[in-house]
């Protein structure tokens, strides 16, 4: 499929996905279940974007990477303070840290 | 203070402002990665513009990277994204009354951030009539916000150099949304589903690792909750 094409219907669905609930209000009712399945869409997919990133590299899995520990802070950082800048500032400064140590 | 739709306009605006800090770094790391990805200039402009949802276009420039058919990329998007649906379903009562022009375009500009913003304001209904411009200050703030980012990233494309890692900052974003959303057993249970399914399946092509592993750590939050509160039972809000 063409790239152009591919972006459309990519955002002709994420159009539809918000517009949803929004657009068709008081019409339509959420079924139970798919509320309850909506309620873990963001700790999904988002974790399905963070671990490969902290786990995989050069195509093996590896407890090894600088990108672990950065990563395991910057959960620590967040858990603890709750501060996004915090967060992504503490977890960049421990990825060059240990990237300049090595 | 009265809520005059500029005012509303103007205090969702400034609302979104401190949102902007994460949000014009990952727009950066967005068009450098764009270009990296062997995507065209103009293209990686129209797709912050089209899909306009920061983690989609991210992974996006990984699919395209990966040389990942076009229909499994419409797919990863739509999974992806489908947590927008649960912000429209937030926000479609308090949106009811408007005319569909209004709807269609505030569903365009509703992201994470624009959400968050909103969610408290309209929980304190301060403002029921005019209310809606303030999710438009928000929502178009971080609009032009994020198409000027992603634009100077596209423009700045090649000359950052790999050894800074600045496409890191975008999963230290994810891990700052996703740590305060563990909550309870239900959401640690997807969360570790989904972790391992996407480190396990990560040698699938296509990167369908991500699109497995979000339907996987949805199905585990759903048992782990039905096992809490089953879904038969009348309804107990958590």
């Amino acid at each position: 499929m063409n790239l152009w094409l591919t972006i459309m219907l990519a955002g002709a669905l994420t159009f539809a996905i918000r517009l949803s609930f929004i657009g068709t209000a008081g019409r339509m009712g959420i079924p139970a279940w798919f509320e309850r399945m909506l309620r873990f869409v963001p700790v999904a997919a988002l974790t399905a974007l963070i671990w490969p990133d902290l786990l995989v590299a050069q195509a093996a899995i590896s407890l090894g990477e600088p990108r672990l520990f950065a990563g395991l802070l910057a959960a620590l950082i967040a858990w603890r303070t709750g501060n996004v800048l915090a967060t992504i500032g503490g977890g960049m400064v421990a990825l060059w840290m240990i990237q300049w140590l090595r | 203070m009265v809520h005059t739709p500029r005012n509303e306009f103007a205090a969702g605006l400034s609302a979104v402002v401190p949102m902007l800090v994460g949000a014009i770094p990952f727009g950066l790391i967005y068009g450098v990665l764009a270009i990296k990805a062997g995507i065209p200039p103009v293209l990686a402009l129209a797709i912050s513009c089209i899909v306009f949802a920061g983690s989609a276009q991210f992974m996006l420039t990984q699919l395209v990277a990966a040389g990942t058919p076009g229909a499994l990329m419409v797919l990863s998007v739509g999974v992806i994204n489908l947590r927008h649906a649960l912000y429209s379903a937030a926000l479609a009562k308090p949106l009811a009354h408007l005319p569909l022009r209004w709807k269609a375009l505030l569903a365009y500009l509703l992201t994470d951030e624009a959400y968050a913003t909103v969610l408290r304001r309209f929980e304190s209904d301060a403002s029921p009539a005019t209310r809606h411009w303030y999710l438009l200050g928000s929502g178009f703030g971080l609009w032009i916000t994020w198409q000027l980012s992603c634009a100077a990233g596209i423009a700045l494309g090649g000359q950052i150099p790999a050894a800074w890692s600045l496409d890191f900052a975008g999963t230290l974003t994810f891990i700052a949304i996703v740590v305060p959303l563990l909550r309870d057993r239900a959401t640690w249970a997807a969360m570790i589903v989904a972790g391992a399914v996407s480190v396990g399946a990560f040698a699938l092509p296509f990167k369908l690792a991500i699109v497995a592993a979000a339907l996987a750590g949805m199905a585990a939050g759903v048992l782990v909750a039905m096992r809490a509160t089953p879904l038969a039972a009348p309804g107990k809000s958590a």
